[in-house]
């Protein structure tokens, strides 16, 4: 019946054909992981010398990698689990990629762990003298827990699409269809297997988000059980939950983006699915602003010692350009970026010169500020209170800037809102790598015995290491081969759920293996659902 | 669903029931994350006893004051009914970092490493700068032994914090958990000499040295069992450091000096670094007052 695929059988499509420019890719890939392996390498032989790490600043890019790729993994959580519990109808063509993010996040992130120890080969010792009362076997339990429930959480669902694979791509490779007719577990969709598999999903999407939970937290606590001023804080529990939910949301934007135009997914990923998933995002930046305005007020305010110690470096010493740049560019821009495109009214076409205007009106604008703020300081009539207001003009005006160019720049984002949720995402991506960094790093530079005659420079002070670097790289060129791997093996759009009539019904097994053509029409679908009822 | 539903009645007693066994719960963590109860009126029958050497799980246990202490294996075994304490007399520490050189070269330390170093403090801008040294706390509320993931640093009765070498897996868990910055990586393969490598590793010495693994100050407990000074301690020619047996109440300088360790303490305001953090060191400090030597140009 399936001689040949049909070019509309999109989702099947990358499981069929695959082109040269995949190949060219996952040989960039494995050329960077071998580069990566390369430098593990080396430090396996020569010791953790290798690495900017020394005695001061013991941890640094491993353990943050190891945060933000633990962080990444609660995409699926949140996506699947919660939104399938809440019935989310519209999240059926994301689960599988969101569940995808986080086996593989999981995969790549616990053994960052493994890569920072002095002993790696040591690591049997966590099993043979285990110790409850440490913080890091929480982690080993609760990662190693959360990984076995999202496989079975990313397998169960996949099961009908696995025999949907097993029937439809039958002149497949000959261990690809021994593969599919295994996982199938000879699955043919009787209303016996129906019950069962839609229980054990359900069961499954309610265990997982308390151990996901449980994951982040845990994470934190590594940092948030030790005496180390900015580390020793009672909200980094849910601190550290939020920022991975945060993150995950804007990983599975940016992998939803790419699977869209790489596999033309443009009739399942739809503008409301970016647009939903922005508004999450939006609400999760926004938690999360709230807990770092928290965190940071509570530590100033109070004013201890140790703890101003580590915030002067945050505010205006070494590392306020990260720091700023990640508040600024990678908490309040991206929160601007998805609220305000959807509250700001459009212009209306009747007042046409404004688009004109618009640009000269900022302009203008930045110039006068510009003009208070950079004339000359000396200036012999400048008064000594307008000298001391400079610094703050010199901000405002360049604030000013920035908000007139994003005013400009807001008909753009309206008119391309993928565009717009997906920059974001990335933005936030970065940021939350880089506050990983900042929370390690600035911490370990203001021990609460003060640094004093160290052997040189490098002894109290870190800088990254090529060394690090290319492992980093290396570790994610992997994150992104596995990824892309599974994507040309398994459907990466479930199609069964995506078929679904209505929350009660699904499209017969024999329907989607007989149909032609899969073809998705959502209209069709949605109005069928509407017919079926209780839809959400 | 209504045949499911539980009753308000259930519910509540449920809700009791758990908050008792959470109650329950979190004292016998709290037992178990506090590894010596706060000192009461001091003596040994109230000593806290720890039973816990490089062969456990690490695991620190406070055992009822009655019972014998554990046994003792070979290479690690506690001095029996000891409790090693250190003072140092800040009032009389010229900052020469003698104590410093005799510990590198007794201990082969790698380099780039000070098990006792010599800090300049100044706590305030008023108050005058003093030298302070600083060895390994050897605390007995164990912040880096409470996190090491896999009891390769552990408390031993004698008071003093292990590591095992063979054992650490190099996470460095342990610096992070430590307040005092007491704790050192070995980042490469330290440099040998033909003496270190001819001794057999023993947890009292962590020599010879390798790579991946944490040092620190041990409080030389070969030599405390033979009765000398630690090599700190002994070297120190301004006989600022007192080292002893808080059972025995009595600790020695350099000078041959023997004195009551709790006299001291309490007649000149003896004091413990960054008590308020509760990790109950094992070494005391004596005030930098009437100095004896010019104090640091700070």
């Amino acid at each position: 019946m399936f001689r040949q695929s049909s070019r509309k059988d999109i989702l099947f499509e990358p499981l069929r054909s695959t082109g040269i420019g995949f190949y060219a890719f996952v040989v960039l890939l494995l050329a960077v992981i071998a580069w990566g392996a390369y430098a593990y390498y080396l430090q396996l032989r020569d010791g953790l010398v290798v690495t900017g790490l020394r005695d001061y600043v013991f941890w640094g890019i491993y353990m943050t990698n190891f945060v933000f790729f633990i962080g990444i993994s609660h995409a699926g959580t949140l996506i699947s689990a919660i939104l399938r519990v809440t019935r989310a109808g519209w999240r059926r063509p994301i689960t599988r990629m969101a569940e995808a993010i986080t086996v593989f996040a999981l995969m790549i992130g616990a053994p960052m762990i493994i890569i920072d120890m002095g002993h790696p080969e040591r690591i049997l010792n966590l099993l043979l003298y285990g110790r409850l009362q440490s913080p890091i076997l929480w982690d080993l339990i609760s990662i190693t827990t959360y990984l076995t429930g999202s496989l079975m959480y990313l397998y169960l669902p996949m099961i009908p699409d696995l025999a949907l694979c097993r029937d439809r791509l039958t002149d497949a490779p000959a261990w690809k269809q021994f593969m599919y007719r295994v996982l199938a577990m000879g699955w043919h969709g009787d209303e016996e297997q129906k019950r069962k598999l839609e229980r054990g999903v359900a069961i499954m999407a309610v265990l997982i988000i308390p151990i996901a939970v449980s994951v982040h937290t845990v994470v934190s606590w590594i940092f948030g059980m030790t005496l180390r001023p900015g580390w020793h804080s009672t909200i980094f529990g849910p601190y550290f939950v939020v920022g991975a939910i945060f993150s995950g949301i804007a990983s599975i934007l940016i992998a939803m983006v790419i699977f869209r135009r790489v596999y033309h997914l443009e009739a399942y990923l739809e503008v409301k699915h970016f647009r939903n998933l922005g508004l999450l995002l939006l609400v999760m930046d926004l938690i999360y602003i709230y807990f770092t305005l928290s965190e940071y007020l509570t530590m100033l305010y109070g004013n201890e010692r140790a703890d101003q110690a580590v915030l002067q470096m945050l505010f205006g010493g070494d590392f306020a350009l990260p720091f700023w740049a990640m508040v600024l560019g990678g908490f309040v821009l991206p929160a601007l970026m998805l609220a305000l495109p959807n509250l700001v009214r459009a212009p209306a076409r009747a007042r046409a010169p404004f688009p004109v205007l618009r640009p000269v009106a900022v302009a203008a604008a930045v110039a006068v500020l510009a003009l208070i703020t950079f004339a000359p300081r000396t200036s012999p009539t400048a008064s000594l209170q307008v000298a001391s207001l400079l610094p703050l003009l010199r901000l405002f005006s360049i604030v000013a800037a920035l908000g007139g160019l994003f005013w400009l720049a807001l008909p753009l984002m309206r008119a391309h809102p993928i565009a717009t949720v997906v920059t974001a995402s990335v933005l936030v991506n970065a940021a939350m790598w880089l506050k990983r960094y900042i929370i390690i790093v600035p911490t370990l530079y203001n021990p609460r015995i003060p640094i004093q005659n160290v052997p040189s420079w490098e002894w109290a002070h870190y800088a990254p290491t090529w060394v690090e670097w290319s492992i980093t790289a290396g570790a994610f060129a992997a994150f992104i081969l596995l990824y892309a791997l599974f994507s040309k093996i398994f459907p990466i759009v479930s199609i069964w759920e995506t078929f679904q009539v209505s929350q009660e019904t699904l499209v017969s097994h024999e329907t989607l293996v007989s149909q032609e053509t899969l073809e998705h029409a959502p209209a069709r679908v949605e109005a069928r659902a509407a017919e079926g009822g209780a839809n959400v | 669903m209504t045949e499911n539903k539980i009753s308000r009645r259930t519910f509540l007693k449920l809700f009791a029931l758990s908050g008792v066994a959470l109650g329950g719960v979190g004292s016998w963590l709290a037992q178990l994350l506090r590894a010596a109860p706060p000192a009461s009126d001091g003596g040994a029958a109230t000593f806290p006893a720890f039973t816990a050497d490089a062969s456990t799980t690490g695991r620190l246990v406070r055992a009822p004051a009655a019972s014998p202490p554990a046994a003792p294996s070979s290479a690690a075994a506690a001095a029996p009914r000891r409790r090693w304490v250190m003072v140092i007399d800040l009032a009389k520490c010229d900052g020469c970092k003698e104590c410093t050189n005799a510990c590198n070269a007794m201990h082969f330390v790698p380099p780039g490493q000070e098990w006792i170093k010599v800090f300049e403090n100044r706590d305030n801008e008023v108050a005058g700068a003093y030298w302070f040294p600083r060895p390994c706390m050897q605390c007995d509320n164990t912040p880096c032994a409470k996190v090491c993931p896999v009891g390769a640093t552990s408390k031993r009765e004698d008071g003093i914090v292990l590591i095992d070498q063979e054992r650490c897996i190099g996470c460095r868990y342990c610096i992070a958990a430590c307040p005092y910055q007491s704790r050192f990586f070995n980042w490469s393969e330290p440099p040998h000499t033909p003496a270190e490598l001819a001794q057999p590793y023993s947890v009292e010495w962590n020599y010879p040295h390798r790579k991946g693994v944490v040092e620190k100050c041990l409080f030389c407990p070969a030599l405390a069992r033979e009765g000398k000074l630690p090599a700190c301690a002994a070297a120190c020619r301004m006989d600022a450091i007192y080292f002893g047996d808080q059972l025995e109440d009595a600790v020695t300088n350099h000078a041959g000096e023997t004195v009551s360790f709790t006299q001291l303490i309490r007649e000149k305001g003896g004091f413990r670094y960054m008590e308020d953090l509760g990790t109950e060191p094992r070494v005391w400090y004596l005030p930098p007052r009437d100095r004896v030597y010019p104090a640091p140009k700070g």
